[in-house]
């Protein structure tokens, strides 16, 4: 299940949606994304992103399809909310279901680093000097890296 | 006809969003790239080496081929999550 929307989510129903999906897996991994309220320059007021509607759920879709192609998977859920978010709110859900804990935690964490570097989403902060575009970082990337060699690893 | 789209900061820096162009026989989405970069100054950033592409929706490198009824898009590097 992929979903870009405005409004927050439950993460409690997110992980009971996951866990009644299951169907004999013995793992649930989630991760959820929360705005922080500091950056290096200081303090964030909140932030807004921006879209490209359409692309943007066929890539979520599309960097799930990359990680059932390395690991055994049984359900995913993505979420990413998109417009203005506030300090210490929800962003971000990535819950993976699978047989057991290993292949659970990888592709919870494949996701969330391929989302960071491949899917069109972009972030503005509200600082003291008004909202500012957020620039890329090179660690994000080597993130992704680290996976460039993984192919089906259960 | 193609449709350009632009996003976030490329979109501000050259005021537009969205644009059509008469398909003049284009091979690639850097040949694009060269035409729109004709129309003034802050065009020019869309020849940056971070800008990244897409055409329908599909995420490409500069030399990728193009037709007639394609949506090109430019956008600089994501940062979601």
């Amino acid at each position: 299940m992929i979903s870009v929307q405005r409004g927050d989510f439950d993460h409690c129903e997110q992980y009971q949606a996951l866990k009644d999906e299951a169907d004999g897996d013995g793992a649930v991994v989630t991760f959820t994304g929360l705005v922080r309220d500091f950056n290096v320059e200081g303090s964030v007021s909140g932030i807004h992103i921006e879209h490209y509607p359409g692309m943007t759920e066929k890539s979520l879709m599309r960097i799930c399809s990359e990680a059932r192609k390395r690991w055994q998977l049984g359900q995913i859920r993505v979420i990413h909310r998109v417009g203005t978010i506030g300090p210490q709110e929800q962003i971000v859900f990535v819950g993976v279901t699978s047989k057991h804990r290993k292949s659970a935690f990888e592709a919870c964490e494949f996701i969330i680093d391929y989302l960071k570097t491949s899917a069109p989403l972009w972030k503005q902060e509200g600082t003291s000097e008004g909202m500012k575009w957020v620039a890329s970082r090179s660690s994000d990337q080597e993130a992704m890296d680290r996976w460039a060699n993984t192919t089906n690893q259960s | 006809m193609i449709q350009i789209k632009l996003f976030a900061s490329l979109r501000e820096s050259i005021g537009t969003s969205s644009l059509n162009l008469e398909y003049a026989g284009e091979n690639t989405v850097a040949d694009v790239a060269h035409e729109l970069v004709e129309r003034g100054a802050n065009w020019r950033l869309l020849e940056e080496r971070d800008v990244l592409c897409a055409v329908n929706q599909t995420l490409c490198g500069k030399d990728a081929k193009i037709n007639d009824g394609d949506e090109i898009a430019f956008f600089p590097p994501v940062t979601g999550g």
